[in-house]
Parts: structure tokens; sequence; C-alpha cells
């Protein structure tokens, strides 16, 4: 009985380890191919001389737009998400703690559900004939804008979850006890939800970091973001396939960055959206 | 009291003053656009009314109708290929007691992963001549397949790279649901002598129901988006073999710069996706009450 239990942990550890080698193969395969100099990609060599002109082109070469992208990304990224942070923690906390009427939250919450559902590709259009007529278009101003519009929704029900772990009787005794708003918010509120803020925020910044065909709408080469980078390449009449794969791997690096530090709360929030 | 009033107006308004100014508008501004014809004299628009025009010409688009078929089968197809690996694996993962915590790792990597990104990585590994793919299959003494080339095998391509991108996420979401169930009843069955087919058909899907139709529901709208993977694989191609709803209503406003008729386009497509959302809540509430 106790060898077979076992032998059926060890087929289910074989097949999960078997998962995860298909899952983590390509990103192996495309750091592997970073490390290649054209010719050897093109052949299809399997060993080989690692090769770093890949990177020094992406990061050095003049011609090349990767650290700008990378900059801009990075500006449009922390810009959307402190943006979206503040405005979707006031609201849930407006909603879920400052009684409001029942069809404020539901028409606020219904529009958000059907918001996010919709293509973002529909919106473009008009957000760029919208923000070319008042010079937005092209700036870090407008793709900030809509960005932290993209991710508003998700922000504002995991930030809702969140505070609705908050005690009411918590928020009433400050009332009473004539504390305001800003106090209330400041002093009760954040301490006690500040892994939601961390969750939310990390979230919504690797979604704007991800985020494209807005990106593609919204801007041009000056305020171009990473993924706008890295479809130039694919683009180009012959594919610089070592840039292409030295741009991703870099790319990835911020991703790996949080994934190392902040599993549990990247978990925790991806399961709060779907899951309350 | 005055000022409490104050301070619940001054914390929601910035919400909803960003879905007004865009997302209310824009969607008001879209529809307006699309009964006119834009020409841009000087970074201002010209509009010219053009009635319903825009509208007529919709059925007749034979881009327009390839991209919503392939929308459709590409998110009906994907989707159920990922949910049922990722219900099988979060099946097997509860079932272990090591090691959890390392799979999550590695299964969290291609949800954050820009999906260009993604598109670039598979863009190399399915290359004619240099892939890892067509290595692959050299090595078991098979001929090369044209993976994004080849107007039949594109779709099918291109499904591939969306499993393998959102299969993680399905597992994760349902091994969330499973891990929140009680152990207890699990415990009960198996003293009863309960096959793990019976106890699978009969307690851990009825109660998985809820997380199954979440992480299905997520699915499904991120797949009716899909844009970043086949603007990288295939922009399309070959001929609309991989064309998707997105694609079209880009390629119509901004390459061919028809403002007009993607505004209408667009249109279209938000009041069928609405009634897609009115049909399914009202299919789900109908089964609600039976149940």
């Amino acid at each position: 009985m106790n060898a077979r239990l076992q032998s059926a942990g060890l087929l289910r550890h074989a097949v999960l380890v078997t998962f995860a080698a298909i899952v983590l193969f390509p990103f192996l395969w495309i750091v592997m191919a970073a490390f290649k100099t054209q010719i050897d990609l093109l052949m299809g060599r399997v060993f080989f001389q690692p090769n770093l002109t890949g990177f020094v082109d992406v990061i050095f070469d003049k011609t090349s737009d990767f650290g700008r992208n990378f900059m801009n990304s990075m500006i449009v990224g922390v810009g959307s998400t402190v943006l979206v942070l503040v405005v979707a923690t006031l609201a849930a906390f407006s909603l879920y703690r400052l009684q409001w009427p029942g069809w404020v939250l539901h028409s606020l919450l219904g529009w958000s559900v059907i918001f996010h559902m919709v293509p973002p590709i529909t919106l473009a259009g008009a957000w760029y004939t919208m923000m070319r007529s008042v010079g937005l278009d092209n700036t870090y101003t407008g793709l900030i804008l809509a960005h932290a519009t993209l991710n508003l929704p998700m922000a504002l029900w995991m930030m809702g979850v969140f505070i609705r772990d908050v005690p009411k009787e918590l928020v009433e005794a400050a009332q009473i006890d004539g504390a305001n708003v800003p106090n209330i918010l400041w002093n009760v509120v954040l301490p006690i939800v500040r892994p939601g803020i961390a969750a939310t925020s990390i979230l919504t910044f690797v979604f704007s970091w991800n985020e494209f065909p807005v990106a593609l709408v919204l801007t041009q080469r000056q305020t171009a973001t990473v993924p706008l980078g890295i479809g130039k390449y694919a683009q180009e009449n012959t594919i610089a396939f070592t840039e292409m794969a030295a741009a991703s791997t870099l790319s990835i690096v911020p991703a790996l960055i949080l994934l190392v530090f902040a599993q549990k709360l990247i978990v925790r929030g991806l399961v709060s959206g779907a899951v309350k | 009291m005055s000022a409490d009033r104050f301070w619940r107006h001054a914390t929601l308004w910035p919400a909803i003053l960003l879905f007004v100014a865009l997302t209310i508008l824009p969607l008001a501004n879209l529809f307006a656009l699309s009964f006119n014809d834009v020409e841009w004299v000087n970074r201002t628009p010209v509009w010219n009314w053009v009635g319903a025009s825009n509208y007529q010409k919709l059925p007749d688009d034979n881009l327009l109708r390839a991209g919503l078929l392939n929308t459709v089968i590409f998110a009906v197809a994907a989707v159920a290929i990922q949910m049922l690996i990722g219900f099988v694996l979060a099946l097997l993962t509860t079932q272990i007691t090591r090691g959890r915590g390392f799979y999550r790792t590695i299964f969290i990597l291609p949800i954050l992963v820009p999906g260009i990104i993604i598109g670039a990585i598979w863009k190399l590994m399915y290359s004619y001549d240099f892939g890892v793919l067509n290595q692959v299959l050299h090595v078991f003494g098979l001929s090369a397949l044209d993976w994004l080339g080849s107007p039949n095998l594109a779709l099918l391509s291109v499904i591939i790279v969306d499993v393998w991108h959102w299969t993680p996420f399905c597992f994760l979401l349902l091994l969330a649901g499973l891990e929140s169930l009680p152990d207890d009843i699990f415990e009960a069955d198996r003293i009863d002598g309960a096959t793990g087919w019976q106890i699978l058909r009969d307690i851990t899907l009825p109660l998985m129901m809820p997380a199954i139709i979440v992480t299905f529901v997520f699915r499904m709208i991120l797949a009716f988006k899909v844009f970043d993977e086949i603007y990288l694989l295939t922009g399309g191609g070959p001929g609309t073999a991989t064309e998707v709803i997105s694609f079209t209503i880009y390629r119509r406003f901004f390459t061919e710069d028809q403002s007009g008729y993607g505004a209408a386009m667009s249109i279209a497509v938000i009041a069928i996706i609405a009634a897609m959302i009115i049909v399914a809540t009202r299919a789900t509430a109908g089964r609600g009450s039976k149940v």
C-alpha cells in the first residue's frame, strides 16, 4: 500500500516536472538565442561560443531605441500605477465605507465590468482622435491616463476586496471620536490594506509594462514603450534575431525580479481579483 | 456633517471622472464618428456625414467575417484546452505536499511576461529554417513544418502559443479553488469506499463549479481581446488565416486610416460583446434559480 502511494506520488511529480519544463523551455531557449551570433542561430547550432554582441547592440548601439523604450515603460508604468492606485483606493473606500446608495455602487462596478470586457483597441481609436485634438497624443500623460483607465476596473475590485476586510466598527469608532475622512484613511485604513496596495500595484505595473495595442496607437518613437521596441525588431525586412532575443531577455528581467521578491503578493492579487 | 459629505464625494469623483473622460466620452465620440468619414487637415479632423453607410458596409466585409470567426475558434479552442489541462494539473498538485511553492513560481512566469515577447519567443521557435520545433521534427526523421506560413496550420500554431501562455493561469486559479475546499468531505467519501472517479464527478466538480466558471469567464474575456501575439507571430496572415477581431479593427482604423468605418466596426463589436454578456448572465441566472 505504502509503496503504491509512493509510486503514485512519484508519477505526479513526474507529470508536474514535465509541465514545468515545458513552461520554462521557451524562456531558456530565448536566453540562449540571445547569447548566440546570428550565424549560430541561423545554423541552428546547439553548441556555441557564448557571445554578447546582441546585448551590446541592443544597449549601446546608437541606432538602438531600447534604452529609451525601457525608460518610457518605467515612466508610464510607475505613473499609471500611482494614479490608478490613488483613484481606486479612494473610490473603493468611498463605495464600501462611506454609505453610498446601492445604485451608485452597482452602476460603477457594473460599468467597470463592461469596460473591462471590451477590447482596448475599440476605444483606442477614440482615444487617439480625442487626445490628438487636445495635444495629448505622443505624450507620457496621454499613455499614463489610458493605462490607468485600462487598469482601473481591476484595481477597483482588488482594493474593494481588501477594504471590505477593514472592520466597519473600526471606521465608525474613529468617526465617533471625531476623526475626519483623511485621518481615517491614513491612520486606520491604509495600515490594514497595505498588502492589498502592494499586490494591486505589482499587477497594475506589470499590465502597464506589458500593454501593447494602446501604446502602439498613442505613441511615436520618443514615447514608445518596450513592447513596441520588440515589435519593431520583428517587422524589419531582415529580422535581427539576436537583437530581438537579447531585447526580449532584458524585457523579462523586471517580471523575474518581481517574481522572486513578491511571489506571494502576486498570487494573492491574482486569486483575490478572480475568486472573490 | 457637511465635511463628511464633502469627503464622500471627493473620494469617489476621481474614479467617476476618469471613467467619464476616458470611457464614456470616447464611446460617444466613437458613436458619432461611426456616421462620418474623417479626413485630417493640419492636425484637425474634418468630419463628413455619411449616415449609416459605414454600418451597411459591415456585413460585406470579408476581413471582418474572418476576424469574427477566427476569434471565436481561437477563444473556444484555446480556453477549452487550457481549462482541461489546468484542472488536471491542479488536481495532481493538491495531492502532493512538497514543492508546491516551486511549481507555483514557475507557473506564474508566463503570466507576467509581455504578450509581445511571448510572440517574439515563439516566432523564433517556430522559424522554418532554424526554429527548435523543426529541429525536433528533424531528429525524429519528420519533415519540417511551416508553422506560421501555412494557411492550414497558422491558426493552430497561434492556439498552441496561447495554450502555453495561459494554461498556468488556469492552473493557479483552479488550484486556489481546490485548496479552499474542505478536506473532510473527501475523507468521509473515501472511507465510504467511493472511487477516485466518483469523488471527482459527485463532489469535486460540483463544488468547484464557481471557481471553474470564474476562470473560464476571465480567460474568455482575455482571449477575445487577443492582439499582441498575433501581431508579432503572423500579422493576421497568411491571407486571413489568423485574422482576429482586434486586428481587423486596428487595420481598418489605423493602417488604412478609415476612422469612421473603424468606429462603426468598434461599436458593432462592443454591441456584440454586450449582447453576449446579457445572454450569459441570463443563462447563469436561470440555472442558478433551478438549483
